[in-house]
């Protein structure tokens, strides 16, 4: 069991490090970033929903390329990291369609709206996620379920850009009319802290990662121990 | 032939076969007997490769065109007749001279008559007969046979017992059974499962 | 060659089973019918061609699902589905026949639907029947692998449309896009691109999910 030991090593500092860049980032963005000229204070929100959203899409592209090698090599661990990036994944997806409907509320008054491409992307990825974690729970464990997941994980990460064209696409005879949304105009210290932000967002989520991974792993060893004492 | 070593099987925290040992030559005999749920039927898919071992490995050298397989399930389509699975699955195996064999294993194991009827209006023993068939149907060199007997009459038992004494030492046999009794003397090998 | 043969023998058996149980299509075709007349209903008065196409779309995406989700039956009745990963062929021939057949099922049942939401609703012109086209193809491919992994599964039935709709979503847009837009050019290239990349992605990966190793 010397293995638990070396998934754990590095863990505390790491969780420690994400925490502070966490509280930098917040302090960055809240207090230090000055106040967007257009938009005022709503526009803050951009520091933590784009870093969540840019995460989400890093974990499942994590996801897909572990089910990339669970396939290609057949190495068993890598559907368990697989499934804990795209459960992770899923997560930061869910935060940022509730941050994009914060930012949606202060902008345009709305809670939901259609005309974000980056919003309605994202709840499709959602919901395609959330079938990604029906088919694992539907499917009896072993090979097959692996694989499957597997092959659906990679289909999302297809998914993904073709869905983005497709909703650019559907813009023309949904809603003609777009809000213009010119990316904000961005000074040092607002670029600063919104860097800051995506690499305190990113650590978070493979602090996460990993703490899952851990326990998950812990419970296997410990099914396996108990079998062997029976 | 097959070795295998230190095979294990696990569906989820559902162990099935622990720690098999063996190795059968080229046309041995090996007959796996144990209890209902002792995994008889997963040992002998690992061993056709439709299910992979969770540890341990099992080496087969023969290509999977050359495997002849019996489930408990007939493998055939139920809408289908005798004569259209036959034909299909001879096409998948690329069987030399199809029609012929096909004409002589429905004649030999008492279908041909009925050979144009769909297999849902067959009983239980004509399916069986029908899926043993498509199992010789390629005449594979390792024939893997789960459970042969269940389900066939004395007739129908008959003529099994009349194939196997041909194939034994001919071809290379894994046949799973409860009931030992009825093949024992051709078996080369015994696998005890529990 | 032996590939094409193998996979002219699968359609030909799929063709067959449904010629003789008559599971399927027949179904099909009721339900996009009836689906028709509902929208008829669900219409208001004055709403527009534009709307009329857009229903289309949904009552195509669920007709497929009909046909998709009873795609592998004949295959899980007797353990066929064995059978044939144990036969010595590709097994991706086996996702070829499947998909093929699947797609014969599916135009049969437009040849009828189409030319009745023609006299119900709106025209249909020629570059709206390419994106039908278009569009069958992409969710027949993509389906009948849903349809082989859902089968695995508790709650089949339930676990394909959770599975394939959100993979249908651009070819929804592209097919209401090339049906209702001024420049459909652009609609048809997403749906040919949609049906590259994912049916070459359902080749590839069918065997993984039929198989342990």
């Amino acid at each position: 069991m010397s293995s638990a030991f070396s998934w754990i090593r590095g863990l505390p500092a790491l969780a420690t490090l994400a925490a502070g860049l966490i509280g930098l980032a917040l302090l960055l963005s809240f207090f230090i970033a000055p106040e967007d000229g257009n938009q005022g204070i709503s526009q803050r929100i951009f520091y933590i929903h784009v870093p969540i959203a840019l995460t989400a899409y890093f974990c499942f592209g994590l996801g897909a390329w572990k089910a990339l090698l669970l396939l290609w090599r057949g190495e068993e661990r890598h559907d368990l990291e697989s499934y804990v990036a795209i459960h992770q994944g899923t997560i930061f997806g869910l935060l940022t369609l509730i941050t994009g409907a914060i930012w949606a509320k202060a902008s345009w008054g709305v809670w939901w709206t259609w005309d974000s491409n980056q919003l309605v992307l994202f709840l499709t990825l959602f919901l395609f996620y959330c079938a990604y974690f029906m088919l694992r729970f539907s499917l009896p464990e072993g090979p097959r379920r692996s694989r499957s997941s597997a092959v659906y994980a990679l289909f999302g990460v297809a998914l993904i850009p073709v869905s983005f064209l497709a909703i650019r696409l559907a813009e023309d005879f949904i809603h003609p009319t777009t809000f213009t949304r010119d990316g904000p105009q961005m000074t040092g210290t607002m670029f600063t802290a919104f860097c800051v932000s995506w690499v305190a967002v990113t650590l978070l989520a493979y602090v996460l990662y990993r703490v899952e991974l851990v326990g998950k792993r812990l419970h296997t060893d410990l099914r396996e121990l108990r079998e062997a004492l029976e | 032939m097959i070795r295998a070593a230190g095979l294990e099987k696990r569906y989820g925290s559902r162990r099935v076969l622990r720690g098999i040992d063996f190795e059968l030559p080229r046309d041995g005999f090996l007959l796996v007997t144990g209890s209902n749920g002792s995994g008889k039927t997963t040992l002998l898919r690992v061993i056709a490769g439709l299910a992979a071992p969770t540890r341990g490995k099992v080496q087969v050298d023969v290509h999977r065109g050359r495997v002849g397989f019996l489930a408990h399930e007939p493998l055939v389509y139920r809408a289908l007749t005798a004569l259209e699975n036959l034909d299909l699955f001879g096409r998948l195996y690329r069987v030399p001279e199809r029609r012929e064999r096909i004409g002589m294993l429905l004649e030999r194991f008492g279908l041909w008559e009925v050979r144009s009827e769909r297999v849902e209006d067959y009983s239980r023993g004509m399916s069986q007969r029908l899926a043993l068939c498509r199992a010789l149907l390629h005449d594979p060199e390792l024939l893997i046979l789960d459970e042969p007997y269940a389900s066939l009459d004395e007739h129908g038992a008959g003529l099994l017992d009349r194939e196997l004494d041909e194939l034994a030492g001919a071809r290379t046999l894994v046949v799973s059974t409860h009931d030992p009794a009825r093949i024992e003397l051709l078996a080369t090998q015994r696998l005890v499962l529990a | 060659m032996t590939y094409l043969a193998d996979v002219a023998a699968l359609t030909r058996k799929d063709l067959r089973v449904e010629l003789r149980a008559q599971d399927t299509l027949p179904a099909m075709l009721l339900f996009v019918l009836s689906t028709l007349v509902v929208f008829h209903f669900a219409l208001p008065e004055g709403t527009g061609e534009d709307a009329a196409y857009g229903l289309l779309w949904v009552a195509i995406v669920f007709t497929a699902l009909l046909g998709l989700a009873r795609a592998w039956v004949p295959e899980q009745e007797h353990g066929v589905f064995d059978g044939l990963v144990l036969a010595p062929c590709d097994r991706s021939a086996i996702w070829v026949g499947k998909t093929v057949a699947t797609l014969a099922f599916l135009l049969a049942a437009q040849v009828v639907a189409l030319p009745a939401f023609a006299l119900f609703f709106a025209p249909l012109d020629a570059v709206a029947l390419v994106g039908v086209l278009l569009a069958d193809i992409g969710i027949c491919a993509v389906g009948s692998l849903m349809a082989a992994m859902a089968a695995a599964g508790r709650a089949r039935e339930l676990l394909l449309p959770l599975l394939l709709l959100p993979l249908s979503i651009p070819l929804i847009v592209g097919g209401v896009g090339s049906a209702i837009s001024t420049e459909p050019e652009r609609y048809l290239l997403l749906l040919a691109l949609y049906d590259g990349i994912f049916a070459v992605l359902s080749w590839a990966s069918f065997e993984y999910v039929v198989t342990e190793s």
